[in-house]
């Protein structure tokens, strides 16, 4: 199966590369000279870079990348969000793609349904998607989704997460996320109910707003059936990377 | 700084007879250098601002307006009065003006006072699309001066306007560089304990509003001009020790409020908005953008003074001086510490009414700088706070409500204005007798609305035979702002009858001032001056503020009435009236 890993690892930098064309081309859009001193047209391009990032870990470093964006007006838009994660020495890499029509349906939440896609050396997935995401209060930026594959698995996943500024330019961010299995799913590892946590915690200094290094810590662990299944195959359970990157948006 | 830019007061002069004047303008793209980038600005005759047009009460007057960009253009004569097919609002009173087109504005000039004019084409006016526009009165005018100067003020960015909107709704605090911090958290610890500071971030965390948003758009981006100078320039102005000075003080902003004031001198406001009012001493008053007022001062000593605007945020400021000879100048002032938004901004009750608990010491303060006070502390202790409490209907007995004394507190009602709106004012109320934001402590003497007092009386003394009530709300986070949760794309015209007698009340839902501009009508503020109330172009709404005024619907056609911050009526804060025979029946 090397070839298909070959295959995949080709797409997976493909698709990095094909990021850095759209930020490119991102920071190059205007949005349309409003003639009409009114409030159309604004329709506005977004593209955020969250994590752009080396993890060290034991035994198998990575490059990551988490990054969403949108194109639309201000209550409805297209939004992509896309994940994953590109392993040094060979070995499995994987990589998450959605693109999802969102509708703002109160001031604060936005319910966004669509596609997700996911390329995995065992095996590439579809999934139908239904989630919502939008600021809590206290400022907590939520983004909670259910997940349906073409196997017909039901899946959830919740993130949180939240800017403290320490100082106007240099933020850390705590982030943490839930995944819930309805089932177990034999080929992906998965075993019922919550199948794994990850918290994390970056540290960035906005040059700019739009340009921020960082340096963090993630920390993953796999819960329940989903943790027994990865003993009795012989996988770590825990997962501690040191990670350095670059958040950029435009 | 070019040469060119330079314009003090550039009297366009009329070609005709003293009542027939015709003027020719010409709106193009000019290379300015204002920062020591070079950057393209829109203009008026090639310069910013443009050059002062001046005008005679009574005089008809003809513009030639041609459009050498490539895109649309208008101008909107600011607070003049005039037929509504010279109003100049693209999509409105008439199509605009086409690349390459001229179009002819002509009519005859019914007032006289200080005013301006400037795009109403998209952002150009952000772009250095602006003009004073003085008008000579028919009659003496009841004071006296010895000389005069246009002081016009603005705020220029070297980015172009439409990526400075995008920013906004990609990150609506991109611009705000004082947001609370874990170091300002551990400050405020010392300076008021613990349990009070958490207890202020978790109210606001809980609303999802920030209280360090005073500007949107502020001196990250912004360098703020008297007469198109930056301050290093010192744009000064010349007087002989004894004179009196008029100053005519113009805030053409995009986005910024200035404190105006002239350190060592008293200055005496003569008009606002172009209209007499009876004079009144000040060391300091804000202007609002959009607004104009007339000042006479009167230096006595043969020394430098600066004219010093700082900005409502304290991010910057715009400098000029008087000095009886070039060359010279005064120190500069520093700044004054930032404001920061209270309970009163969110439309709270503080203390008054039984609503929350206060010590005595609190209850004098009408509003809390700083935050010393336990302002958003009480929010925990009070029904009704946080966003999901708002969505309720609100009870109907407030206790301790029927005895209060106070300008009439309306409870905001049910309706929280849908997803365009991120809060609600539960309490909004007067506050015209406040300075505003920063200005409460400064031990000078601060111009407030009430100090606004009309010289004649208005020539409508009958009462208003019908209310209108508009919400100006906004969703700060998306960077959304209408009125009543509606955009201007998603609003209908409010009808008018010809000749109606009006009252319009305003509630400010946000924790943001607004300059709110109506076109074609006068605004007679209801500051408690009766017959005496003045008349406004420009009527700034505080955050949480309640306040009506009275107008007369003397005028046929579709009028905008907008929040003059240019990205917030980019962004929808724009409604529009339509007067016509039949008023609302037509609808
Ligand atoms: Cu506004």
């Amino acid at each position: 199966m090397a070839n298909v890993s070959d295959v995949i690892h080709g797409i997976v930098r493909f698709g990095t590369v094909l990021l850095m064309a759209v930020l490119a081309l991102a920071w190059r859009a205007e949005p349309a000279a409003a003639d009409e001193p009114s409030d159309e047209p604004t329709y506005v391009t977004f593209v955020e870079a969250d994590q752009f990032e080396y993890r060290a870990r034991k035994g198998n470093d990575a490059f990551g990348w988490e990054a969403q964006g949108w194109v639309g007006g201000d209550y409805d838009k297209v939004w992509f969000k896309t994940r994953g994660e590109d392993v040094v020495n060979g070995g499995a890499t994987d990589a998450e793609l959605q693109l999802l029509y969102s509708r703002t349906v109160s001031a604060f939440w936005d319910v966004q349904a669509g596609a997700r896609y996911d390329v995995k050396p065992n095996p590439s997935r579809g999934y139908a998607v239904l989630g919502v995401q939008g600021l809590a209060p206290y400022f907590f930026e939520v983004d909670a989704a259910a997940f349906v594959s073409d196997e017909g698995d039901v899946s959830a996943r919740l993130e949180a997460e939240y800017d403290l500024l320490i100082t106007q330019r240099l933020i850390a961010k705590p982030s943490v996320e839930v995944n819930v299995a309805l089932q177990e799913v034999e080929e992906l590892g998965l075993g019922s109910g919550v199948t794994e946590v990850e918290a994390e915690l970056r540290l960035r200094y906005e040059i700019v707003r739009e340009v921020a290094p960082y340096v963090g810590v993630s920390w993953e662990t796999k819960v329940g059936p989903t943790a027994d299944m990865a003993r009795r195959n012989g996988q770590d359970v825990d997962d501690v990377a040191f990670v350095a990157g670059l958040r950029a948006w435009f | 700084m070019k040469g060119f830019l330079f314009i003090g007061l550039a009297v366009w002069a009329a070609t005709a007879s003293a009542w027939a004047g015709e003027y020719n303008l010409v709106i193009d793209q000019t290379t300015v250098d204002i920062t020591g980038r070079e950057r393209t600005a829109v203009t008026i005759n090639g310069a910013v601002p443009g050059p002062a047009l001046r005008w005679r009460e009574g005089e008809e007057v003809t513009l030639h307006v041609t459009n050498r960009l490539d895109e649309p253009t208008s101008i909107h004569w600011h607070g003049v009065i005039v037929p509504n097919s010279m109003d100049g609002v693209p999509g409105i009173s008439f199509e605009h003006i086409h690349p390459g087109g001229t179009f002819t504005y002509r009519f005859t000039v019914k007032q006289s006072g200080t005013y301006w004019y400037h795009s109403h084409s998209g952002l150009q006016e952000q772009s250095g699309m602006y003009s004073p526009l003085l008008i000579d009165p028919a009659k003496p005018e009841p004071f006296r001066y010895d000389r005069e100067y246009v002081v016009m003020l603005s705020d220029w960015t070297d980015e172009h306007p439409d990526r400075v909107l995008a920013k906004l709704k990609k990150q609506s605090g991109y611009y705000n560089f004082h947001k609370p911090t874990v170091v300002d958290f551990f400050r405020d610890i010392g300076k008021k304990g613990w349990r009070e500071t958490l207890s202020d971030r978790l109210a606001w965390g809980r609303m999802r509003m920030d209280p360090t948003d005073i500007a949107d758009v502020t001196g990250y981006t912004y360098t703020f001009l008297i007469n198109g100078q930056p301050p290093e320039a010192n744009w000064t102005a010349l007087f002989k020790p004894g004179e009196r000075v008029r100053l005519r003080f113009i805030n053409a902003a995009s986005m910024t409020y200035f404190d105006l004031r002239i350190p060592g001198l008293k200055m005496e406001v003569v008009q606002a908005d172009g209209q007499d009012t009876e004079p009144v001493a000040v060391d300091e008053f804000r202007i609002a953008v959009s607004e104009t007022y007339d000042v006479i001062v009167a230096p006595q000593e043969d020394r430098a003074y600066t004219i010093f605007a700082e900005a409502m945020d304290r991010s910057g400021y715009a400098r000029g001086t008087l000095a009886p000879r070039t060359g010279i100048e005064a120190p500069i002032p520093a700044m004054r510490p930032r404001p920061v938004r209270t309970m009163a901004d969110m439309g709270m009750a503080e203390g008054a009414h039984g609503m929350a608990s206060k010590s005595p010491a609190q209850e004098k303060e009408t509003t809390m700088p700083e935050m010393d006070h336990d302002g958003p502390g009480d929010m925990g202790a009070m029904p009704g706070m946080d966003h999901g409490a708002m969505n309720q209907e609100p009870g109907h007995a407030m206790p301790g409500m029927a005895e209060s004394t106070e300008p009439p507190t309306v409870m905001h009602g049910p309706d929280t204005h849908g997803k365009g709106n991120s809060m609600v004012a539960m309490m909004p109320r007067s506050r015209l007798a406040e300075p505003g934001a920063g200005l409460e402590h400064t031990g000078t003497r601060v111009l407030a609305y009430t100090d606004l007092r009309a010289r004649e009386p208005g020539y409508d003394r009958r009462p208003p035979e019908r209310e209108i009530e508009l919400h100006l709300t906004g969703n700060m986070d998306r960077y959304i702002w209408g009125f009543n949760g509606k955009k201007y794309s998603e609003s209908e015209p409010i009808p008018m009858r010809y000749g109606e007698r009006l009252r319009v009340v305003l509630v400010n839902d946000t924790m943001m001032e607004h300059p709110l501009h109506l076109h074609g009508m006068w605004m007679e503020l209801e500051n408690g001056n009766g017959e005496h109330n003045p008349r406004k172009f420009t009527i700034n709404v505080k955050p949480g503020e309640r306040l009506s005024f009275l107008m007369t619907a003397d005028a046929l056609g579709a009028w905008p009435f907008h929040c003059h911050l240019g990205y917030h009526m980019a962004a929808g804060m724009m409604a529009h009236a339509v007067v016509s025979e039949h008023g609302a029946e037509a609808h």
